[in-house]
């Protein structure tokens, strides 16, 4: 089945990018292992049938968060020095406290018993997230163009630069 | 459109993306790697939620909150950056324990 092949080589893409962007010494390459991650769970969206937000992701993270990440790394030297990205937690505990945390999630995945309602057909979902956000969804749209304006007046004052003393 | 692939499949790849981002926060001492561990977090949040809005009749409820995760990700990032940005002014570094000013 198709479907199947392609679901499990995303599936692939984004785990294998994820484990570098987390397991890598290079913070630079952690974050171009980040883009595949990106990339590949923009395919899993198109798969569950929204295309809509699978565009958004493209334009949003690819095209804004991981450029700016880029920007930020590159902007701080020193960045690929080894002793920066030494471990804070050791890497055994964190290992240990997410596999147990992993375990119990995993648990309750296999033993719930999902509602699953009949899978629907894809088909363009623009119409209705326009609907939903200019219907149900209004007061929540507007306080959201609120949070972005704040955001980019507060990075503007936090980032200015001062000159000190 | 996916016939043989479940919902489990989708939840068990998302725990195994937030495991991996879970594990990126709690090692990197690199304030960078710290929110490149949050947006992998945040990314398989989102993959639950168009996972149940597909698997639960398709409704437009999961999609929108999924469009509402990713604005607020980009508004952490703006900020966080920033943030990392005027603490390598002040500090010349960004190794999370080395700014210890606020630490009493």
């Amino acid at each position: 089945m198709v479907a199947t092949i392609v679901f499990y080589a995303l599936a692939a893409l984004t785990v294998g990018s994820s484990c570098m962007v987390t397991f890598s010494r290079n913070i630079v390459y952690s974050t171009f292992a980040l883009l595949g991650a990106f990339m590949g769970v923009v395919g899993l969206y198109v798969l569950l049938a929204a295309d809509f937000v699978a565009m958004v992701q493209l334009l949003v993270y690819v095209g804004g968060i991981l450029v700016l990440t880029i920007f930020a790394v590159m902007l701080t030297q020193g960045i690929a020095d080894v002793t920066v990205s030494n471990r804070a937690v050791g890497l055994v505990p964190a290992l240990a406290i997410v596999a147990v945390a992993g375990a119990v999630m995993a648990y309750a995945i296999e033993r719930t018993p999902w509602h699953l309602a009949a899978r629907p057909t894809p088909a363009p979902t623009t119409y209705g997230i326009g609907n939903a956000f200019l219907g149900d969804y209004v007061l929540p749209f507007e306080v959201a163009s609120l949070v972005l304006l704040a955001a980019l007046i507060g990075a503007i004052v936090i980032s200015r630069h001062e000159a000190r003393g | 459109m996916p016939g043989a692939i479940g919902l489990g499949h989708f939840l068990l790849l998302s725990l195994v993306i937030f495991s991996l981002g879970m594990v990126c926060v709690l090692t990197r001492r690199n304030a960078i790697g710290i929110l490149m561990g949050i947006e992998l977090i945040l990314n398989s949040a989102n993959i639950n939620y168009l996972a149940f809005a597909f698997y639960g009749g398709g409704k437009y409820d999961g999609q929108i909150f999924a469009i509402f995760v990713i604005m607020l990700a980009a508004a952490e990032a703006v900020i966080g950056l920033a943030v990392v940005l005027a603490i390598y002014q002040n500090f010349k570094t960004i190794d999370v324990d080395a700014t210890e000013t606020l630490s009493g």
